[in-house]
C-alpha cells in the first residue's frame, strides 16, 4: 500500500536515515524499534511526507493509482505524536479538526466526532478546553482525531511515552481493541516490547539509520 | 464644538485606516518570517525589529520627500490630504504589526505546524488554524498598531501640514493649541484623545481576555 524505496534523509551533511526499500501492506500494524536517534521520527515524518527526503521515493498505491500530490496523501493519513498537540479549542473542535480540513458537510461532521468521542469514552469532555485535560485524557483526544478521519495508514510516534504505567496500559490496551475493529494499517514507534507484542504484526528494526531489518 | 467632532473623526478614521493596512501586510509578513525559512530572514527580522522604533518624525520626513511636488510620488498630489498622513502612519505602524505577529508565532510550539498538516490541513488551513491559536497574542499587536499611530504627531504634522478642516487630528491640534498658550483647549483636546484612545483599547481588551478567560476555564 505504501513503499519507499531508496531513500535517503540527510542533516548536517550527515545520513540520518537510508532505507533501500520497505513496503508496508494493507491491514499491516508495523512496529519500528530503535535506539533513541535511529532516525525512527524521521521515517514516520517522511511516511506522512511533512519532511522532504534529499533522496528517494514514498509512493502510496491507492485503488485509483499512486498518489502524488502531497496534500491528498496526508489527507489519507492520520498521525498522533508523542505529546498529543491539541487546539486551544474543545475537545469536540478537536476531534472534527481534520474533518473539517476535508471540508466534510457539517452534519457528518457532527455524527463522526460525536461516534469517536463515545468510542475513546471522552464524550463527557466534549465542551471542555483542549488545553485544560490531563495527560491520558488528551491522548485520548489525540487518538480519537486521529481514527475520526478514518485513515488508510495511521502513524503513532509512541503516543504513551509520556504517560504513566497504568495510563499507558490502559490506553495501549484500548487501541489494541480499535486496531482490531478498524483493521487501520498502521506504522508505530515504541520502545516498549509489551506494544510491540500486543499490537505489531510484523517488526522493523533502525539503528543509525541504516537500512533496517524486518522481522517477521 | 462641530470642529472639534470632525477633528476627532479624521484622527479615528486616518488612524484606523492605517491600522488596517498594516494588518494587512503585518499579519502576512510577520508570518512568513515566523514560519519561513530562507536566506535574509534574519536580517529582514531586524530590520523590522528596528521599524519598530521608528521615530515619527524621521518617517514624517522621509514620506514628506516623496510626496513633495518635486519628489518621485509628487505627481500623485497627496502631500497635505489625509491620504499622506495615513501612508505615513502605515509606515510607524507595519514594523509593529508584523514584528509582533512574529513573536506570536513564534511562541507556539513548531511541532503544531506538523500536526495541522499531518491531520490533513492544506498551507493555508494550516495557517489559519496557528493564527487562532495565537489570537490573544495577535489582538495585543493590533492594539500596539493603533496605540502607535494615534498618538503620534510628527509624522501628521509633517505631511498633513495641520491644515483646518482638511488634515488637522487631534495631536495636531493640541500642538497649536499649546502654541497658541491656549492650554485649557489642548488639555481639553488630550483628554479626548486619551478617552478614545481607551475606550478603542477597552473593547479589544475585553475580546482579548475573553478569549483567555475561554482558554483559562477549568
Amino acid at each position: 500500500m505504501i513503499e519507499v524505496t531508496d531513500l535517503l534523509v540527510q542533516r548536517d551533511g550527515r545520513a540520518v536515515l537510508a532505507i533501500d526499500h520497505l513496503r508496508i501492506e494493507r491491514g499491516e500494524v508495523l512496529a519500528v524499534l530503535g535506539p533513541n536517534g535511529a532516525g525512527k521520527t524521521t521515517l514516520l515524518l517522511v511516511l506522512a511526507r511533512l519532511l522532504a527526503p534529499e533522496r528517494g521515493r514514498v509512493t502510496f498505491h491507492a485503488p485509483t493509482g499512486p498518489i502524488t500530490s502531497d496534500l491528498e496523501h496526508r489527507r489519507r493519513i492520520s498521525v498522533v505524536m508523542q505529546d498529543p498537540l491539541l487546539l486551544d479549542r474543545s475537545v469536540f473542535d478537536n476531534v472534527a479538526a481534520g474533518l473539517r480540513f476535508r471540508h466534510v458537510a457539517p452534519e457528518e461532521v457532527r455524527r463522526r466526532t460525536e461516534a469517536w468521542l463515545h468510542k475513546l469514552s471522552i464524550h463527557h469532555l466534549r465542551d471542555r478546553p483542549g488545553l485544560k485535560l490531563s495527560g491520558g485524557e488528551a491522548q485520548r483526544v489525540a487518538l480519537a482525531r486521529a481514527f475520526v478521519l478514518e485513515p488508510d495508514l495511521l502513524l503513532l510516534d509512541e503516543p504513551f511515552s509520556s504517560l504513566d504505567v497504568a495510563t499507558r496500559q490502559t490506553l495501549a490496551s484500548e487501541l489494541r481493541r480499535l486496531l482490531h475493529d478498524t483493521r487501520t494499517t498502521t506504522v508505530f514507534i515504541t520502545h516498549d516490547q509489551a506494544e510491540v507484542r500486543d499490537l505489531a504484526t510484523r517488526t522493523v528494526w533502525l539503528e543509525d539509520g541504516r537500512p533496517p531489518t524486518d522481522t517477521p | 464644538m462641530n470642529e472639534v467632532f470632525s477633528i476627532t473623526v479624521l484622527s479615528l478614521e486616518v488612524s484606523g485606516l492605517a491600522t488596517i493596512l498594516s494588518l494587512l501586510v503585518g499579519l502576512p509578513l510577520g508570518t512568513l518570517l515566523a514560519l519561513g525559512r530562507f536566506r535574509g530572514r534574519a536580517a529582514l527580522l531586524s530590520v523590522i525589529n528596528t521599524g519598530m522604533g521608528l521615530p515619527p518624525v524621521v518617517v514624517g520626513l522621509a514620506v514628506a520627500m516623496l510626496l513633495w511636488r518635486s519628489g518621485p510620488l509628487g505627481d500623485l498630489r497627496l502631500i497635505y490630504t489625509p491620504w499622506a498622513i495615513i501612508l505615513a502612519q502605515w509606515v510607524i505602524a507595519a514594523p509593529v504589526v508584523t514584528g509582533l505577529t512574529a513573536v506570536a508565532l513564534q511562541q507556539l510550539d513548531p511541532r503544531l505546524q506538523l500536526q495541522l498538516l499531518g491531520l490533513g490541513a492544506s498551507v493555508p488551513q494550516m495557517v489559519l488554524a496557528l493564527w487562532r491559536e495565537a489570537r490573544l497574542p495577535l489582538i495585543a499587536a493590533l492594539i500596539a498598531g493603533f496605540g502607535s499611530v494615534i498618538s503620534e504627531v510628527g509624522a501628521s504634522m509633517m505631511v498633513g501640514g495641520n491644515i483646518r478642516g482638511q488634515t488637522r487630528v487631534l495631536t495636531t491640534a493640541i500642538v497649536l493649541e499649546t502654541g497658541k498658550g491656549e492650554f485649557e483647549r489642548a488639555l481639553a483636546l488630550g483628554g479626548l484623545l486619551l478617552l478614545l484612545t481607551f475606550l478603542i483599547n477597552l473593547a479589544l481588551t475585553l475580546i482579548q481576555q475573553r478569549g483567555a478567560r475561554q482558554r483559562g476555564r477549568p
